[in-house]
């Protein structure tokens, strides 16, 4: 112990304390703080590269499966408008058939009531005509028979026996 | 773990020394020159161990050149004195300055007179004014190259990367390790918006420490963390900036521990105020304890070497030299985690906030 005490110098004690604290300062400013920066700012952009990259992926995932559905929904509204025109093909043909039919009852009817009327004018016709005929027959019977006295007093007094009746 | 690792092979060492010693005292007269080579190395040891005022790379003994360069010396005695070491060659002359002379003696500086005489009193102990000491040693000097190497490294770094870049070459190897601090020690032991306060100092201190004990491995022969000077400063600025950021509920904590009934409020304090000291003065020790154990226990082995003096022992030594070698890089970084590790669970301690009444 004694001569560990007779081995310390002072002098040796005191450049190693002054020595050591410049070092101290000056490795701080000139070495140490850019380094342990620099480190620090490399590792940061490393743990920020990954990062992003992670995003990245995961913004592809995503748009992926966003696809997926685009898709899978313009399937299926392709499959409802096919749907729909299918109805709608099908709800204008039987709207052209029902218009057919009222059409054409419509026609059917318009051509009986021609014809009704036609063979009512017709039967008038035939009427005049018929008589026409009978009171040219008529003309002709009486003609003939007033063509002698007796049948025509005859025929009055006929006439006259019915008159009195009515 | 590590620390026991180095006590195993210190108490080895010393058994080796011991059984030596005993061979020796049978036949005194063979073993001369044995006996010398031990003094040496135990010499060579002791001089590594110390911080000295000129750099040695090696000398030759013989013709008594040192292979080096020298340092600048401050001392503060009655103003600034200022001069190179080489004034004192290697301590075996006086230096003059400004009228003054000084003297080295065990790689400390006395005042003496213009003959270099030093007094010694009867513990073997100079009585001589020791003048306040503050020069350019060995240590410091290697602290002042760590810093440029560490301020070249990281201020390399920081530029690379704040460019939006990537790093290049060494920082390659010590991102990394900046990182591990961060996410293993700060982070769990400090807690997240806060740590971020501390996150200088615990880089600082760890690679510090670090390279002062990889430096401390190189045939360079430094020993800066292995002095206790150097652990003492660290281990107070970890102290210092532990009670400046401590909160309300730290100095609770240690005052009036909330939870348990009053008299036991009142026997905790003074033992956690204690605890407030030991934790600092723990971290100096064991840091100073491992590297200081380290060198000893490395170069005992490698003056084993030139003990054994033969294929076998030399041989032995070598291989156990060389894995010590290895056991003292991994200890070099681990002392250096063990101390930034500490040191932010102090800083957590410090900062904790206590939500939760029942956690205790």
């Amino acid at each position: 112990m004694d001569k560990l005490i007779n081995d310390f110098s002072f002098g040796l004690f005191f450049w190693q304390i002054v020595l050591f604290i410049v070092l101290l300062l000056v490795l701080r400013k000139y070495a140490w703080n850019p380094i342990l920066t620099a480190l620090n700012d490399r590792e940061e952009g490393i743990k920020n590269a990954l990062d992003e990259a992670d995003k990245a992926r995961q913004e592809m995932a995503e748009l992926k499966s966003s696809n997926e559905t685009i898709l899978k929904e313009a399937r299926s509204e392709r499959e409802n408008m096919m749907k729909e025109a299918r109805t709608m093909k099908n709800s204008m043909i039987a709207e052209a058939k029902d218009e057919a039919k009222t059409q054409a009852d419509k026609i059917i009817e318009q051509a009986k009531v021609a014809i009704e009327t036609e063979k009512k004018s017709a039967i008038d016709d035939l009427k005049n005509q018929v008589a026409e005929l009978s009171v040219g027959i008529a003309e002709k019977v009486l003609k003939d028979e007033l063509s002698n006295k007796d049948k025509q007093i005859k025929l009055i007094d006929k006439m006259l026996d019915e008159a009195t009746l009515n | 773990m590590q620390s026991k690792f180095s006590v195993k092979f210190l108490t080895i060492t010393l058994l080796v020394f011991n059984l030596n010693l005993f061979a020796q005292h049978e036949v005194p007269a063979a073993n001369d020159d044995k006996n010398d080579i031990k003094k040496e190395i135990k010499a060579d040891i002791d001089h590594h161990i110390q911080d000295s005022h000129d750099f040695v790379f090696t000398y030759d003994k013989e013709n008594n050149k040192y292979y080096g360069f020298s340092l600048p010396v401050i001392l503060w005695d009655n103003g600034l004195q200022f001069f190179s070491s080489s004034k004192f060659s290697h301590g075996e002359t006086v230096a003059e300055n400004n009228g003054n002379y000084y003297k080295l003696y065990h790689n400390k500086i006395y005042k003496t007179d213009a003959e270099g005489t030093i007094d010694l009193d009867d513990h073997q102990h100079p009585t001589n004014v020791k003048p306040l000491d503050i020069s350019i040693t060995k240590s410091v000097f290697m602290i002042i190259v760590t810093g440029i190497l560490m301020l070249l490294l990281f201020g390399g770094l920081a530029k690379s990367l704040g460019k939006g870049s990537i790093s290049k070459g060494a920082g390659r190897f010590f991102e990394p390790i900046i990182v591990y601090i961060r996410d293993d020690i700060a982070k769990p032991n400090i807690g997240d918006p806060q740590y971020k306060r501390f996150m200088p100092f615990l880089l600082t201190v760890f690679f510090f420490i670090w390279f002062l004990n990889l430096f401390g491995l190189t045939p360079l022969g430094v020993n800066v963390t292995g002095n206790i000077a150097i652990t003492t400063a660290l281990a107070i600025i970890t102290f210092i900036i532990t009670q400046i950021s401590g909160n309300k509920n730290y100095w609770k904590h240690i005052f009036w521990m909330p939870g348990v009934p009053w008299p036991m409020k009142i026997i905790l304090a003074p033992i956690e105020l204690l605890g407030v000291f030991i934790k600092p003065f723990a971290l100096m020790i064991r840091l100073y304890a491992n590297i200081m154990a380290g060198h000893v226990v490395l170069m005992s082995i490698i003056g084993l070497m030139f003990i054994f003096k033969n294929w076998l022992g030399s041989g032995l030594s070598f291989f156990l030299a060389f894995f010590l070698t290895i056991i003292e890089l991994l200890v070099a970084a681990l002392q250096a985690y063990i101390f930034t590790m500490l040191s932010a669970l102090y800083f957590g301690f410090a900062v904790e906030e206590h939500d939760h009444e029942e956690a205790h």
